[in-house]
């Protein structure tokens, strides 16, 4: 009896948590709109099996309880019932799988004329890059990357001369135009989810993968990793700026070519310990960029993963076992070369260990200490964010 | 029915003679050649492991429901727990303690043999397995710690730096997983030839209760599946090792351009879900073949359309190879393999569904008794119905796209893999116990656990179903900083945290009462639940060395002779000879037997 | 007759009637598990065979030549095949002493496949062909590494033969019948490697995969 009671009080507890939770999918930004249509029939007709079916036990534990005298039935089969309960669970499955391939079929059909945006996955931090004028995505491998190139791309490529390159975090794309993401990874599989689009791939190093959609409402949207690929995975974060056709060009039209980044990245000169300073942070901020440190480590102040490099060269640091350490070159170089031997209080210690030439690291040592000597000491600890 | 007269049975192949009683401690305890002493140790040791798995999650779910708080708990050991959690629950204690656990102990006992075909075998099979595990927590003590790959071990990342443990962890991981498939190996020619081979008398195919056949058609895949876990972990430990490239493409690692090239990811991808579609099947068949059994003994009923149920469970064996690829819908393979992997994924619910409307069919008019072991099977009905709906969602592969990678995913596979099989873990031991110690569990400390165990696992993941249509992304440390996320999402967190908590604790209740009744228990008789299969008729509970005494059994109709109109009592034994003159219905077929008196 | 007989008897009479020897049970139950075994090594080797396939159909596989110790090795599996095919029969026969010489043969062969395989390796390795550095190379040793280990616990198996038919080779004449067996499977699936190996080329492979 506790036992029926118990299945009808979780079958109306899961309908009103259903009805009344505030959890459901975000608001809608692509015209994927049929991924959702076809969420809430699968919704309906399992919601129906799963209550219908619940309650029938629940009437059945009620009705066929143990009673002193009774003896069960003996019904070893029925064919005809279970032809008909074969013939309709078919035909509910088929309810469920025609819709949801024919929504495939749209999904794997993609647009001509696509906007082609090529996401770059690497641990931990995303990159974008447009086709130039010429529409053509350069060539891309391996064994072109560098701190200098971190997309990759093949110099001797012209078609990869004249595409737009976006180091940082934030892409934006034009209201109502089909996009074709083409996603690359410089290491492991990730995932670029942008909840909102519903559209979205792994992406796998060593090959192109590929998915579309449309942006349809205007906004900045978070995309996220969905891939484990490492323990900055939950870190991996970028943004989708989805605006009107004219603020899109004015963004689009300030953006580096790869060529200009050739151009600008500076030779690494042969006599660089000898001073050089400004080459050096320049190629310092590089490598911030190339061995992915931007991922954890902001330089306007606000703490992520890992503490600010806004202010930090000469602040006093507190560590996690009660001590502190003024963060000097000595201090930034050690770190950097060993990051678990020190544990920073209020961050996690999950620093990885990025291989750097004893050049490359004066350079980022160099770069970090450009970034301001530390404020007043009225500034508040910095802590992690909750 | 002429009846053989039953002392024509000194059979040549009855082997009593040949294998005498062990005499000395090890050799009856230890180093042990007997099915149910083997059972015990392996489930002994599963459920030892299992405690472990139950811990990590725990610490997984301070975490997540109290973020930064513990600070021991870092992002790096945070992956190190979700990935042995996962590989310990599904390889090392769901797979063990059915195919090595039950299977063990039942097969002969059901099919009325006095051992395995192959006892020494099933022996090493055993001390394999316990290598195999202590393998595994050597991967907790060596520099980096167990890997934190996920227990999907994808490559690239599983065998870089960026993961923790993947320097030795994942070495012994892989190196834990060839082990623990030599010991299934072993294991699995054991319950496979026993099955075909040592069935006594008057044991058909068709006579065999539908238990046998769960565990009998999971062992077939697990023979057929582990080999393809086997290849990929062996090229994964080479590419590690080695540093060939079977998996791992031209890369850049940590800002360093590596020596690899020309590996394929994806190739791994295949190869895992190839043996990792079917693993859940090794898992769910011998929980849906027990559950057939425990529902028709405590509700005193035969089992509804016995026949559909066998090939049901032979289906779903079949089908559940050409499915994998309904975990790489979004793996960026080749698009157009969506269309077939949706297809036969759902295609595969179809018997799915028969099993769960026979085992309603079967308590429609039945005489339903509310002990321990049907509140469980029942519990089993409610979690598996809301599993299974679930993986209608994630199979139908544009539904899937969004939800892939969240919370979705991971409380399906918790409910029809996790909560599901584990009750029927539970129940089975409640229902057997009797027979395996010659005692009963305490009742109401079985209710008790019961309750905490039911409620707190529908608790727990019912509303993480929802946390994964938001979009929440699973294998995340911490989500700080995502707007999409409501403050509302970490609040239930917190909540499931605690009930992940209360149900962690609350199976000390359960393991506290196995210590407690095998040691004190109310001692039972030979047949409490008062059940018609084979495995209740031995003459000696619990069943002594050679399982039957001097007579192996004669088996005269199938194992569900409940309910039989006419007859004295609810319930006829297997073995029990039939009442002259008495027309026994019995479903066509299950009376042919080959070689025996028409 | 049969009604006092339980199924294995029954079985081993058909086995019987068919030609065969009434076996006892425990003869009957390892050879099933025998044939659940080929099974399982069949299907493991068959996956084995498609990632092969897969691989060597990127870009950046080469062929590799084969060592003609190959040869050599693929003559001395055969030989052993037969040695244990011929030592079966002869232990069913009147002949003990040519049983025990036939089952020790074939063990040798076996042996001797090892040893040459294992020369193979050194051959290519003095050609410069590490298990690392291209797909041809890593298959080439992890494919004889497999075969041979399965064969290797073949041996195992047939040294426990021969300690138990030693004294009788009739009354054992079936462990030599099911030595035979895995001698033959063994053989075939070395048959099948060495041709995956020497003649599914990246371009064949790329053909099958339907990327050429």
């Amino acid at each position: 009896m506790t036992m029926a009671v118990a299945l009808l009080l979780i079958v109306a507890g899961s309908v009103l948590f259903h009805v009344f939770n505030p959890w459901w999918t975000t608001p809608l930004a692509s015209n994927w709109k049929l991924m959702d249509d076809t969420l809430g029939i699968t919704l309906a007709i399992t919601g129906l099996f799963f209550i219908v079916i619940n309650v029938f036990i629940a009437y059945m534990l009620v009705r066929f309880r143990h009673r002193a005298g009774r003896r069960a039935a003996h019904e070893p089969e029925n064919r005809k019932l279970e032809r008909w309960l074969i013939g309709g669970t078919t035909v509910a499955i088929m309810a469920l799988l025609a819709p949801g391939l024919l929504v495939y079929a749209n999904y794997v059909r993609e647009p001509r004329d696509a906007l082609v945006l090529e996401v770059l996955a690497q641990q931990w931090q995303w990159r974008f890059r447009f086709p130039g004028e010429d529409g053509k995505l350069g060539a891309t491998d391996a064994r072109f990357f560098s701190a200098t190139n971190p997309f990759g791309i093949d110099p001797a490529d012209r078609a990869g001369q004249d595409d737009l390159l976006i180091a940082g975090d934030e892409v934006h794309l034009p209201l109502g135009k089909p996009v074709l993401v083409l996603m690359r990874s410089n290491d492991v599989l990730h995932d670029f989810f942008v909840p909102n689009f519903r559209a979205r791939m792994n992406t796998v190093p060593g090959q192109v993968s590929r998915f579309w959609f449309t942006p349809t409402v205007a906004g900045r949207y978070e995309a996220l990793c969905a891939q484990l690929c490492g323990v900055g995975h939950p870190n991996m974060r970028g943004y989708v700026v989805v605006e009107d056709p004219a603020a899109y060009q004015a963004w689009h039209a300030a953006l580096p070519s790869f060529a200009k980044s050739q151009a600008k990245a500076p030779e690494p000169p042969a006599g660089a310990a000898a001073g050089g300073g400004g080459a050096r942070v320049d190629q310092g901020r590089a490598l911030a960029d190339s061995k992915g440190c931007v991922a954890c480590h902001t330089i306007d102040g606000s703490p992520r993963v890992g503490p600010t490099w806004k202010g930090l060269y000469g602040k006093t640091e507190n560590m996690a076992d009660g001590s502190t350490a003024l963060v000097d070159e000595a201090y930034l170089r050690s770190f950097i070369r060993d990051p678990q031997a020190r544990h920073v209080k209020g961050f996690p210690p999950v620093m990885p260990k990025i291989e750097l030439s004893d050049e490359e690291l004066a350079a980022l040592v160099a770069y970090i200490q450009s970034l301001g000597s530390p404020p007043a000491q009225a500034a508040a600890e910095q802590k992690a964010p909750r | 029915m002429n009846t053989p007269a039953p002392t024509g049975h000194a059979v040549p192949h009855d082997d009593d003679a040949g294998h005498p009683a062990p005499q000395s401690f090890l050799s009856r305890y230890v180093w042990s050649q007997d099915h149910k002493v083997i059972a015990v140790q392996y489930a002994c040791t599963a459920i030892a492991v299992g405690v472990v798995g139950v811990v990590l999650s725990n610490l997984m779910r301070l975490q997540l429901g109290f973020p930064g708080q513990f600070e021991f708990i870092n992002a790096e050991r945070y992956y190190q727990f979700v990935t042995m959690h996962g590989m310990i629950m599904v390889i090392y204690l769901l797979t063990a303690l059915f195919l090595g656990g039950f299977g063990n102990y039942l097969i002969p006992l059901m099919v009325g043999a006095r051992d395995m075909v192959f006892p020494y075998l099933n022996m090493l099979s055993f001390w394999v397995y316990l290598l195999s595990v202590v393998v595994l927590m050597a991967s907790f003590f060596v520099a980096g710690g167990p890997t934190g790959a996920g227990w999907t071990l994808y490559p690239p990342q599983s065998i870089l730096p960026g993961t923790p443990g993947h320097a030795g962890g994942i070495v012994l991981m892989l190196v834990s997983l060839v082990i623990f498939i030599v010991a299934t190996t072993m294991g699995g020619l054991n319950y496979v030839t026993t099955v075909l081979q040592a069935r006594c008398e008057g044991m058909t195919l068709l006579r065999m209760p539908l238990t046998v056949w769960g565990i009998f058609v999971a062992t077939i895949l697990a023979l057929l599946g582990f080999p393809a876990l086997f290849v990929s972990g062996v090229m994964l430990l080479l590419d590690r090792t080695l540093g060939t490239s079977f998996f791992m493409p031209a890369l850049v690692s940590m800002g360093q351009v590596t020596g690899y090239k020309g590996g394929s990811p994806l190739l791994f991808q295949h190869l895992f879900w190839f043996f990792g579609h079917p693993e859940v099947y090794i898992v769910a068949l011998p929980a849906f073949g027990i559950v057939s059994d425990l529902i028709s003994v405590h509700a005193r009923k035969c089992i509804f359309g016995y026949r559909m149920m066998v090939w049901a469970i032979v289906a779903i064996g079949g089908l559940s190879v050409v499915v994998w690829a309904h975990h790489m819908f979004v793996s960026g393979m080749n698009p157009y393999f969506g269309f077939f992997f949706a297809t036969t994924t759902l295609i595969i619910a179809v018997p799915t569904a028969i099993k769960v409307y026979n085992w309603l069919l079967t308590l429609w008019h039945g005489d339903i008794h509310l002990t321990v072991p049907m509140l469980f099977a029942l519990a089993f009905l409610c979690t598996f119905l809301i599993g299974g709906l679930t993986g209608l969602f994630l199979g139908n592969v544009s539904v899937d796209i969004p939800l892939s990678g969240t919370y979705f995913v991971v409380a399906h596979f918790h409910m029809v893999m996790g909560v599901a099989p584990l009750l029927v873990v539970f129940g089975g031991i409640y229902h057997w116990f009797p027979k395996v110690t010659g005692r009963m569990l305490d009742d109401r400390l079985g209710r008790l656990h019961f309750w905490i165990t039911f409620l707190g696992t529908y608790a727990i993941y019912f509303p993480m179903h929802y946390l994964g249509v938001l979009g929440m992304p699973r294998r995340y440390y911490n989500f700080d900083g995502y707007k999409f996320i409501p403050p509302s999402a970490f609040t239930m967190n917190e909540f499931i945290t605690v009930v992940a908590l209360i149900v962690g604790v609350g199976q000390l209740l359960f393991i506290f009462n196995l210590a407690w009744s095998a040691w004190r228990g109310r001692p039972a008789d030979a047949n409490p639940w008062r059940a018609a299969s084979l495995e209740w008729q031995t003459p000696a509970t619990p069943p002594g060395h050679g399982n039957w005494g001097p007579q192996l059994p004669v088996v005269y109709r199938w194992a569900y002779a409940y309910g039989e109109p006419g007859a004295a009592e609810d319930f006829i034994p297997q073995n029990a000879p039939p009442e002259p003159g008495a027309g026994e219905p019995e479903p066509e077929g299950q009376s042919e037997v080959r070689g025996a008196p028409a | 007759m049969s009604t006092a007989l339980g199924r294995s008897q029954a079985g081993a009479l058909r086995g019987a009637a068919r030609g065969g020897r009434p076996r006892d049970a425990h003869a009957s139950a390892a050879s099933i598990g025998l044939w659940v075994f080929m099974g399982v090594a069949t299907a493991l080797f068959s996956l084995f065979i498609v990632a092969y396939v897969m691989r060597m159909s990127g870009d950046d596989a080469i062929t590799i030549a084969l060592p003609w110790q190959l040869w050599l090795s693929s003559a001395l599996l055969v030989a052993g095949s037969v040695a244990l095919q011929w030592a079966g029969n002869a232990s069913r026969g009147l002949d003990p002493m040519r049983a025990r010489r036939l089952l020790l043969v074939g063990g040798l062969c076996a042996v001797g496949f090892l040893g040459v395989q294992l020369w193979a390796w050194q051959a290519l390795l003095g050609a410069q062909v590490m298990p690392a550095g291209n797909p041809a190379g890593s298959f080439f040793y992890l494919l004889t590494a497999m075969h041979g280990l399965h064969l290797a616990g073949g041996l195992a198996g047939w040294a426990w033969t021969a300690r138990a038919a030693w004294p009788d080779p009739a009354r054992a004449a079936w462990r030599i019948a099911l030595c035979a067996r895995y001698w033959h499977f063994m053989l075939a699936v070395w048959l099948v490697l060495f041709g995956l190996l020497g003649w599914v080329t990246p371009e064949v492979a790329r053909f099958i995969c339907g990327t050429s």
